[in-house]
């Protein structure tokens, strides 16, 4: 078994807790050794699927909250993240076209794309009547 | 804590707009609020500074994506300048700069509105 260190944290549903959750997972990668780039894409990645929780999942409403469990394992950071709100289904993640989106006044889609960009693996799925949203992204 | 602040100069008949601290789903709709009054007011001719942006996600690109076409169809433009390199990736993993003027330098911006 190689060296595994988990850290926890749970914030309320809202935007306002974003960027406390970002910094709580900056500052862990950091920590555990991850370069200045690599924590740059955990931060973001982090952050559009917390917002696609609270928009998507939970729909705007402020009384849930959101599970963050990081693990570092080897060289390799895994975000779990949990909601109880209702699952979303992840259709595409192909590069958005924006020209298109700013014709269309949309502007969705973006968020997934970046996440599916910014880290190695994605994964989602259920656990215990939760959905649990799984990224990882290894150190090199 | 989440820090965002927007400050509005004018120069040479631009609006400048300096950003500061990190935008994202939370403060994003402090910059939609601005975007609105400029195109109410008429002041089309934008000039957003990023210099002091240290983050941006992709709720903060949308605010700029809801509003170009208006600016654009009354003659106007929303040109971007300044960025780091951290908040310049975000916008080209998403194919910004072909759509938008994204320009080194504030004073660029400045200068092609004035060729208008």
């Amino acid at each position: 078994m190689g060296n595994i260190s988990t850290y926890r944290k749970t914030i309320p549903a809202s935007t306002k807790n974003l960027s406390e959750a970002r910094d709580f997972v900056a500052e862990y990668a950091r920590k555990n050794g991850f370069n200045a780039q690599k924590i740059s894409d955990i931060r973001l990645a982090v952050d559009e699927a917390i917002t696609n929780i609270i928009k998507h999942a939970y729909n705007g409403e402020e009384d849930h909250t959101i599970e963050i469990e990081l693990t570092f394992k080897d060289d390799r950071l895994c975000v779990e993240l949990f909601d109880t709100g209702a699952t979303f289904s992840i259709k595409t993640f192909k590069q958005p076209n924006i020209e298109e989106k700013i014709k269309q006044k949309k502007r969705g889609g973006m968020g997934v794309y970046l996440i599916h960009s910014l880290m190695d693996n994605v994964s989602y799925g259920r656990e215990d009547e939760a959905n649990k949203m799984v990224m990882c992204k290894y150190k090199t | 804590m989440n820090t965002f602040s927007i400050n509005q100069r004018s120069e040479l008949g631009c609006t400048i707009l300096d950003l500061e601290g990190e935008l994202d789903a939370h403060t994003a709709s402090e910059l939609e609020t601005v975007f609105q009054d400029l195109i109410a007011r008429d002041n089309l001719k934008i000039v957003v500074n990023f210099n002091q942006l240290d983050y941006i996600a992709s709720a903060g690109l949308g605010v700029f994506m809801a509003y170009i076409e208006d600016v654009r169809t009354e003659g106007g433009d929303i040109k971007l300048t300044n960025m780091n390199k951290k908040v310049y990736n975000v916008f080209d993993l998403l194919g910004f700069p072909a759509l938008y003027d994204i320009l080194e330098d504030e004073s660029d911006a400045i200068d092609k509105f004035s060729n208008l």
